[in-house]
This record gives C-alpha cells, structure tokens and sequence, in this order.
C-alpha cells in the first residue's frame, strides 16, 4: 500500500494545508474578527420586544396616567386623540379595511399589541427617540390603546398584562413568507 | 399627419416584425432623434457650424470642480424629486429613470426612504452587534468588518411601494414620479453567513432582526435561509463608500426583496426562531386585500419593466426614427424576455436585452422603432427566467385590489399623441 496513490494523497493533504494557512475559508474555520459582545455593551441597544412579551422592561402604566403624557408628546402630531394630523392617525378605522377608504390604524389593523410598545420606545417621540422611560412608554401604550376602544382608562399595562392584550385585527395577517 | 389610424398602425406592425435589428439606427437619426432635455433649436447660431464656438478657441478650466466632480451645468435638471407637495415629513426622494442610461444609477441619484432622516454616523463609533441564537456573540467595528472577504455585485433595489400611488388612478406624470423607488448600482460588501459563521449560528435560528442606528432604529425580520444565500454586509456602493442616505458606513443588502428589508445604518443582527413582528412588518409594509385582510412577508420584488424613452413628460418633436429603450428586472432572478408593444397591447415584438443580464439587477432593454406621427400607445412586458410574466394592471387590480398598495408591477402604458407628447395612460 505504499505506492504511487500514498504519495498523491500526501500531496493532497499538503496542498490543503497549505490552502488553509492562506486563507481560512474552511466551513469550520473562522476568521477571529470581532470581539465577544458583553451584556453590559449589548443592555443599550436590545430593545426589541416580541410578541411573547420578551424584551419587555420592568414597568407600568395606564391610560389615565398615559392621557396627559400623550398630549405632551404626541398630539401635535398625531391630533389629541390620536385622530391623525401631520403624521398617521392612531385610532378609529374599525370596519374600514375591506372598504375603498381603508384606514389602517393600530386599532384597525395592528396585530400585536407588544409592537406598539417596542415602536413607541425605538422610535418616538419625533423629536426625541428613545428618550421615554419605561413606566411612560407603558402609560402611552395603554392610552393608545385605550383611544381604540381595547383597554380601559385604568388597565394597568406591564410586563405581564401587555402580551395578553388581544388585538382587533390579530386574525387579520396571512404569513406569505416568499 | 395626414395618415389615418389605420395605415399608422400597420405601419408600425410593420416595421416591429422586421423590427430586431438595429440596421436602422445611424449615427445621425440618433442625435436628431435623441432630443430630450436638450433642445437644439435654443442653441445661439454664433455657435453652430460653420462658426467655431469660444470653447473650441480658449483654454478650458484647469480642473473643473475638484475634488469631488460634478456632472456638467447643463445637466442641473436631472435630480431626485420630492413628492409635489412636499409631505410634513419628508420620506422619500425619486430617481429620474427617463434621464438616466444603461443600467446602474449614479450613487447621487439613488432613490432615498428614510423613516427618520439621514443619520450622521462617525464609521469610527459605528459598531455592528450580533447576538441572539449563536455560539459566539461578537461586537464588530467598521474595520473588523472590511477585514472579512468580500464581494462587489450589481443589484437593483426598488420600494415595495414604488408605483404605489397608480393602484388607485393614473397619477403620476413621468418615469421619476411613478416608478423612481427604483435604483441600480455595484454593492460591495460581506457575505451575511460568512459573518454569522463567525458568531455560529445555532440549529433553533430561522430569522433574524435587523436593527438600524438611525431615529427609528428601523427593524425588520429577515429569514435565516435569505440570510445565509446571497445577503450582503454593504459598505460602498458604485465603488466609493455608501452614501449617507444609503447607510453609511453600513447597510444590509437583500437582493431582490422589497427595499426596506435593506436595513440602512445596520447596528445589530439579533437571531432569532420566529419573525420579530416589528411596525414595519405589521402596521406597514404588509399588503391589504379587498376582503380586508392583509399579506404579511411578501419579500420579493415581482417582475417588472417600463420604457423610460419615450416616458410621460418627453415629446417626440418630429416623426421618424427613436430607440424604444427601458428598464426590466426582476426580484426572483434574470430578465429573459422583454416585450415591447405600440399599439396599445395588441401586438407585441421582442426587444433586445442589453448584456449584461444579471440576476436580481436592471436590465436595459433596446427596441428601434419609427414614429409615423400618429397617436400610439406603447409599453413593455418582461418575463423572468421562473417564467414569471409582468402583469396588467387590471390583473394585478384582481388578484389583490387598489388597497394593497405595496408591490404594483403592473405593466406601464405611455400614450404619444399627435404633437409628440407623451403621458402616462391605461390601455
């Protein structure tokens, strides 16, 4: 068995070795780029929350409490009931999507109530992103919600209570993923 | 003028049935033809033939408009376009696809969407993070990312709700003003899997979230499987570094999924098992049915085509020779058939793909053609290589209504009236 195919599999094996010394594109191998992400760095930016509630930080709010937040901070834009005005309208549009003058709002078309609070905290207010803490986002959330007839003035929303919140139009998607 | 309808159209079937080839073209009927933006009957004659004009008498400029050029003066009116009028908060800027030629879009006039402006981002304090479902969760810098192999790729990147506004009624007036969500350029970036790799992802992962920096800390899911084929880490675009309104210094890149999916300014990628249901894959950019429910994750780009010469807003000055020409591309691959017709959909002719012809990129489509002069309603029909055929509008109005609003690729139809003038019409 030592003949001439030894040798050609010797230079096999070296010729690979010599290809992975150049470039480490072997499936396995990795190019060591990158360092290890630590909680503490990653703490800032993973804000999102899914609809099983994960992500969702410690807090509570209600629409009581959100109702005065809401036209502080969201009203000139979105009209104090959230009516639209410069940018979308928030609520209403119930029994509208099947119509010529479809309104898509949170409470006509949203699925999932957890997406209007992770929304909320990435995103808005306009002028200052990721500016609201905790306990503010929760109070507007449940304003929001309030104003499209799905909770009352004094549900408090929290870690818990949010993921339950049944949307109108949760039925309402077809997964075509393609 | 004087010809009848009739006559015009058999004149023109004529001339598409022996229409293939270019023999007509000369170098002369092109440059009469050509007239666009540029009129030559504005032109002083102290500076036509047989007078020698000043700049071929005078030194030019040393360097014109170093360090960065700029297209000539005289090109100042090809721009992107805000929507007329302009919304409270500006969102999107259109590509001028009628003044454009060939197939990749000057990184100047790419098409702009931003959910919360164009960001200013040092590369330096730009950090990329990849965490969720993988062995290794890794913090990478702009320079840990360019280290990784990378690849140059010609793309084109549309708006799912590029045409949008024509499910509802003609609308529009030009090319840019309907369809100009719509760019192609080279993207130079990392293949996604070689960087998930890196972190190891594990066997539960089938989505991703991708995250970016700006004011909306825009989201989206993005499917594993997409991911892990031809997703791309974008650093430069057209051989320079990225736009700003492109993410500078770092986007991700999804060839032939709907261009919001391109996630700009890229801050984090977190794996994950399930779709992350995020605002713009719920509240927006899901498509509305007439019986009110709605399609979720309709990633790709369908195909599509429009002639962008002639194009609403052009007008053929005199009858006689043009270059039909456009743009065809498809989400799902390579551009095999374009068709061209000019009779209003009821004949059609072959036009000629220009090479290259690539996968998930525009495609310049070429077909000569002679104006008789009389009215005439033209478009373009493509067919990708799954055998996919662009629809009609009425097709797509059926299959899912004037509320979808997202992924019209309905075919384009352009009316010449008599004077020349073209304008954006129905068959």
């Amino acid at each position: 068995m030592h003949g001439p195919e030894s040798t050609l599999k010797r230079a096999a094996l070296a010729a690979i070795l010599i290809a992975a010394a150049l470039a480490p594109a072997e499936a396995q191998q990795r190019y060591g780029l990158g360092q290890p992400l630590s909680e503490r760095e990653l703490a800032g930016w993973n804000i999102d929350v899914k609809p099983d509630g994960s992500g969702l930080p410690k807090g509570r709010g209600t629409a009581a409490i959100g109702a005065p937040l809401f036209a502080q901070q969201c009203a000139a834009c979105h009209g104090a009931r959230g009516e639209g005005t410069l940018a979308n309208k928030l609520a209403g549009g119930a029994g509208t999507l099947n119509t010529p003058a479809a309104q898509k709002t949170i409470g006509s078309y949203w699925p999932y109530a957890t997406t209007l609070f992770d929304y909320i905290r990435r995103a808005m207010p306009h002028n200052a992103p990721q500016s609201l803490k905790p306990d503010e986002v929760y109070a507007l959330t449940a304003y929001i919600l309030q104003l499209n007839g799905v909770v009352a003035a004094n549900t408090e929303i929290n870690q818990a209570t949010l993921p339950k919140v049944e949307m109108p139009n949760r039925q309402g998607f077809k997964p075509v993923i393609d | 003028m004087a010809m009848t309808p009739k006559r015009a159209v058999a004149g023109r079937r004529n001339f598409l049935r022996g229409g293939t080839t270019l023999a007509l073209a000369t170098a002369g009927t092109l440059a009469a033809g050509r007239a666009r933006a540029l009129d030559p009957g504005a032109a002083d004659p102290a500076l036509l033939p047989p007078n020698v004009p000043p700049w071929t008498r005078s030194q030019g400029a040393g360097y014109l408009n170093p360090p960065y050029g700029l297209p000539s003066r005289h090109e100042a009116k090809v721009v992107r376009v805000l929507p007329n009028p302009p919304p409270a908060f500006p969102t999107a800027s259109r590509t001028p696809l009628q003044d454009l030629h060939g197939i990749i879009t000057p990184s100047g006039l790419v098409f702009e969407r931003h959910h919360a402006g164009v960001p200013d981002i040092d590369p330096s304090a730009h950090r990329l993070l990849l965490h969720g479902l993988v062995e290794r969760p890794l913090n990478f810098t702009m320079e840990d990312l360019m280290r990784f192999p990378s690849v140059s790729r010609i793309h084109f990147l549309e708006c799912s709700g590029n045409s949008a506004a024509e499910l509802k009624k003609v609308t529009g007036k030009t090319a840019q003003e309907i369809h100009g969500l719509l760019s192609c350029c080279e993207w130079t970036g990392v293949p996604l899997a070689t960087v998930l790799q890196e972190a190891g992802v594990k066997a539960q992962a089938k989505w991703i979230l991708a995250e970016g920096a700006d004011g909306a800390a825009m989201t989206r899911s993005v499917p594993l499987a997409k991911a892990l084929d031809d997703a791309l880490l974008v650093y430069a675009q057209n051989g320079e570094m990225l736009r700003p309104e492109q993410g500078y210094p770092l986007r991700l890149f999804l060839p032939g999924f709907e261009g919001n999916m391109s996630v700009k300014w890229l801050r984090r990628l977190k794996v994950g098992s399930e779709p992350f249901q995020t605002r713009e894959e719920t509240g927006a950019y899901t498509d509305l049915l007439p019986d009110g429910s709605a399609l979720q994750f309709t990633f790709h780009m369908e195909t599509k085509s429009l002639i962008t010469f002639p194009s609403g807003g052009q007008r053929l000055k005199a009858r006689g020779f043009y270059e039909i020409s456009g743009l065809a591309w498809s989400g799902r691959g390579k551009i095999r058939r374009v068709e061209v017709s000019v009779d209003g959909g009821k004949s059609w002719a072959d036009a000629q793909l220009q090479e290259p012809v690539l996968s998930k990129a525009l495609v310049r489509f070429r077909l000569p053609w002679r104006w008789d002069g009389a009215p005439a309603l033209i478009a373009s029909r493509s067919t990708d290589e799954t055998g996919n055929v662009q629809p009609s509008m009425a097709q797509v109005l059926q299959a899912r209504g004037a509320n979808a609003f997202y992924h019209n690729n309905a075919i384009q139809f352009w009316n010449i009236d008599a004077n020349g003038e073209v304008q954006n019409a129905r068959a």
